[in-house]
């Protein structure tokens, strides 16, 4: 396969499937999206949004119903996963369970025919990359979870795939471990620099891994942006919700001003930045953080229902209005039942057309 | 590279077709022996026709006479009943001393259970009835019921087993916690989840005592024959009877096992009525 | 019950004890028979302690029996596992296809050897409809020969068999993580070798107890031998041998002789395939679940 592609290029990618009772829905519709060569990209949602589908498209392992796949010039979506030559890492590694580690990282080259004498070379490289020398003659069974998830990688790049494709690798993975696989492959993709595809649920992860996320919903892209934009700047209301936006009001939208709105409702009053033009209704994504204790723009009074302390900062409920709830992280100490003013930067309250649910 | 992989695709198709269609064969002549006998249970005069003269019912009266179908049936109602629940009230408990507790000598309890499972009936079966007839129990009913308990009561065990062991053993600490002793637990905790297993465990063991042939052939008497051993001496003695009254019989007997076969594959997935070598979810 | 013992593997609580009637039951009806077996077979009504093998094996109407057993079980045995696992290799995906070929396998398998026996009198008779069909397309003139012979033991024990290996082969396939195949092709393993390298040593384990399971079953034979094979000759197996010797000739000691044997060359065979299974594959036994 070449190596040495510019860009993967998916044109309306869609995979269709006849539910139960004969309607035939869409798990991934019209993905369209360019790689480039080196790049890291995130499929980032909530599980049956579609991410794997389109993970297990690109693989091979599911046919399209629709649009084509293409690298550079040649379309590769009617090969079969074994003509691809990419790499996979399977969710529960699928490691083969009667080979020994050694035989399951070398098992690609195998396939390929490779001379046994650079079999042997690649692996051992392989293995010194995911920091596993020395368990070369155990057993899958045998190995911690993330020493298999080592071997799942070193199985998928020993073959030096120009694409590797990586479904929730970490999500069977305790939480200190998973940090600390994150940070190895980060540094196995800077290192090898290969186009990787990354699937996960977890926007932690995705931001921190990815030159780029995608962020999908009901087989639909939301969003395809950096990291910092799509942490900062949420395409749609879904989006905010997912990456953390807590406090979504709906209020009623008044005379907007350039990039500038006034909204009103709820008891609040308060002037936001237009994301999506909201016409009557909007709503309105506010981060914790982005709120603080004091006084300022956007002042909102209210009184403190709930503390949870986090140490550095905490975590308080605080209502206002009519009976709004408010999620606010604060460094400030605070007690139950205090009052309090909140305030907000109007650029930090981010106002979309109002879901139709 | 695309030649031979054309070529793959074409070997590929033409190898699954050839499969499916030597199971498609397979299948077809099994349906088409079934069809035989019915067709032949309700012909009037059938031979070297492809159909018969005409079509009748009187060979169903004739076997219920001359087979002696009605005792046969009720005795073959007892057996299966019997065992069934004998399995059920000795296998389940057995099953959750086995799946909840380490013993020293599980391992060898476990093997007293599997080895009636995959040694052939008939090969312990001549021994057994060799004991059973100086017991005086051979060609009795109670022998009868005896014998086929054999096999029905390690199969309830086995059943059971992993279906208990996927029952939260901390439901029976909340239970105990709130004050039930093991009886009650058992009452109130257990049997109500472990219903759907017992059922699917009674309805395989029904399926397969009415079925069971070499273990009910060598200890039942001329009053203790099930069904399937009365069908054999009738196909035994072919020569006596009309062949269409033998096919009336089989006919009978089809019917008896082919409802509860229909019944339990509501139930159960079709490989756990083959064997419980190896444990599968229950769902 | 105090907290240690709740923890101890062993606990001494008595729950164990419900395995009690169900051992017990199984040592008097099955364990002893067999003990009580082997301890008569020893005690024949005359001669010396071994007269009854020594009959065995110099009555050529008894010891023949052992080699027909073998002959229709082995090459029938080998026949229904080696269909089996191609067929349930090519259905191991869920379809409701799938669901309907094991509905239908297991009813001859629930049937039983008696019905299915009866039904190939019918079917695969001189004047049935296989016969017929035959001479309508002109393959075969004359009354074809399928029943009381040594061909009609073999399909029946196909018939009865081959669904047998195939349930329990679909089960083990079914049991293997699909993931591990779709791994393998990810890394350029194409469908030939996913099956070589992934799921035949995967299966190895269970297709040795399939083949043990289906061989056991066909060697012991019995009412298909008599009704559809030709039970004073050449389909004369051993289990027809220890029940005339039981139930014509009253004689029990020579009947357990004769069951003694027919375990003791199942119990071989099935020590010879788990051997080899041994020999040609070391690694972890069972499904390959993560």
């Amino acid at each position: 396969m070449n190596q040495l592609f510019k860009e993967l290029r998916l044109a309306g990618v869609s995979r269709h499937f006849d539910n139960p009772s004969g309607q035939r829905v869409a798990a991934l519709h019209e993905l369209t999206l360019t790689i480039k060569r080196g790049e890291f990209i995130c499929l980032l949602g909530p599980s049956g949004c579609g991410k794997t589908t389109a993970l297990n498209c690109i693989a091979g392992l599911l046919p399209v119903t629709g649009g084509t796949i293409s690298l550079d010039q040649h379309r590769i979506d009617l090969l079969p996963p074994e003509k691809r030559g990419f790499g996979m890492v399977f969710q529960n590694y699928a490691l083969f369970p009667h080979m020994t580690v050694r035989k399951n990282v070398a098992f690609g080259l195998m396939m390929r025919g490779t001379p046994a004498g650079e079999i042997k070379t690649r692996v051992a490289r392989a293995f010194e990359l995911v920091q596993l020398t020395g368990h070369e003659d155990k057993l899958p069974g045998q190995l911690s979870g993330g020493q298999q998830q080592r071997v799942a990688i070193a199985r998928a790049i020993v073959i030096e795939p120009p694409l590797l494709l990586m479904d929730e690798p970490l999500s069977n993975l305790d939480a200190k471990l998973r940090l600390e696989m994150r940070a190895e492959i980060r540094r196995i993709h800077r290192q090898l620099g290969r186009t990787t595809i990354y699937v996960t649920h977890d926007q932690e992860e995705a931001l921190s891994l990815a030159d780029r996320i995608v962020v999908m919903k009901d087989g639909l892209v939301q969003q395809v942006a950096t990291p910092e934009e799509v942490y900062a700047q949420p395409a749609n209301i879904h989006v905010a919700r997912f990456m953390g936006y807590r406090n979504v009001l709906t209020l009623n939208a008044g005379t907007r001003n350039g990039q500038r709105i006034a909204l009103e409702g709820q008891g609040l009053t308060l002037e936001g930045a237009v994301k999506q033009d909201p016409g009557g209704k909007a709503a309105v994504a506010i981060r914790p953080e982005d709120i603080s204790v004091g006084s300022g723009p956007n002042t909102i009074a209210g009184k403190i229902e709930n503390v949870e302390y986090g140490g550095h900062e905490s975590l308080i409920d605080v209502r206002a209005g009519n009976d709004v709830l408010l999620h606010v992280r604060t460094g400030a100490r605070v007690k139950m039942g205090e009052a309090v003013t909140l305030t907000v930067a109007p650029e930090r309250v981010l106002v979309y057309l109002a879901e139709t649910a | 590279m695309s030649a031979p992989s054309e070529r793959r695709h074409w070997f590929y198709s033409v190898w699954s077709g050839l499969l499916l269609g030597l199971m498609a064969f397979f299948i077809l002549n099994i349906g088409l022996m079934v069809a035989a006998v019915v067709t032949n249970s309700f012909g009037r005069r059938w031979l070297g026709t492809w159909l018969p003269e005409g079509y009748t019912t009187q060979w169903y009266a004739a076997a219920w006479k001359e087979f002696q179908l009605g005792d046969v049936l009720w005795v073959t109602a007892e057996v299966v009943l019997v065992v069934v629940a004998l399995s059920i009230i000795i296998g389940v408990p057995a099953a959750y001393a086995l799946a909840r507790r380490q013993f020293r000598g599980k391992q060898l309890v476990m093997l007293l259970f599997i080895l009636p499972l995959i040694i052939p009936p008939i090969t312990y079966g001549i021994p057994m009835a060799t004991v059973m007839y100086q017991a005086h129990l051979g060609g009795t009913l109670s022998g009868v019921i005896l014998s086929n308990l054999v096999p029905a009561l390690p199969f309830v065990i086995l059943v059971m087993t992993p279906f208990i062991e996927q029952i939260d053993p901390t439901l029976e600490s909340a239970a105990r916690v709130f004050g039930a002793n093991t009886l009650r637990i058992f009452w109130h905790v257990l049997i109500p989840l472990l219903m759907p297993g017992i059922l699917a465990a009674s309805l395989l063991v029904l399926v397969r005592t009415i079925a069971m042939f070499e273990l009910t052939f060598l200890t039942a008497g001329p009053d203790s024959q099930t069904l399937v051993v009365a069908l054999y001496y009738a196909v035994f003695a072919a020569g006596v009877r009309a062949p269409q009254s033998v096919d009336a019989m089989a006919m009978v007997y089809m019917a008896a096992t082919l409802v509860w076969l229909l019944i339990a594959l509501r139930f159960v997935n079709p490989t756990q009525l083959v064997s419980r070598v190896k444990e599968q979810p229950a769902h | 019950m105090s907290a240690m013992a709740a923890r101890s593997p062993f606990r001494t609580d008595g729950t164990w004890l419900l395995v009690g009637p169900a051992v017990i039951f199984l040592m008097l009806f099955f364990i002893y028979p067999f003990g009580y077996g082997f301890w008569l077979s020893f005690n024949p009504a005359e001669g010396a302690w071994s007269a009854n093998y020594q009959k065995f094996f110099s009555d050529e109407h008894l010891w023949r029996t052992l080699i027909v057993t073998f002959q229709l079980s082995l090459p029938v045995t080998i026949l229904n596992v080696g269909l089996a696992l191609p067929i349930a290799f090519q259905l191991r995906r869920k379809t409701r296809y799938q669901r309907w070929v094991t509905t239908l396998l297991v009813i001859p398998i629930t049937l039983g050897t008696v019905l299915i026996a009866e039904g190939m009198l019918t079917y695969f008779g001189p004047r049935g409809w296989l016969s017929q069909f035959l001479q309508l397309l002109h393959i075969y003139d004359g009354p074809i020969r399928l029943t009381h012979n040594f061909t009609g033991v073999v399909l029946s024990l196909v018939i009865s068999g081959f669904p047998f290996a195939f349930l329990l082969t679909l089960s083990y396939v079914t049991g293997i993580d699909p993931t591990l195949a779709r791994a393998a092709a990810t890394l350029g393993a194409g469908p030939w070798d996913q099956f070589r390298h992934i799921y035949l040593p995967l299966l190895a384990p269970g297709l040795a107890i399939t083949f043990c399971l289906a061989f056991v079953q066909a060697f012991s034979v019995f009412p298909s031998a008599v009704l559809v094979g030709a039970p004073s000759g050449p389909t004369r197996v051993i289990s027809l041998a220890a029940y005339e010797a039981a139930f014509e000739q009253y004689d029990y000691s020579m009947a357990s002789a004769v069951a003694m044997i027919m375990g003791f060359a199942q119990l071989i065979v099935v020590v010879a395939v788990l051997g080899l299974r041994r020999g040609l594959y070391r690694g972890p036994v069972g499904g390959g679940k993560g």
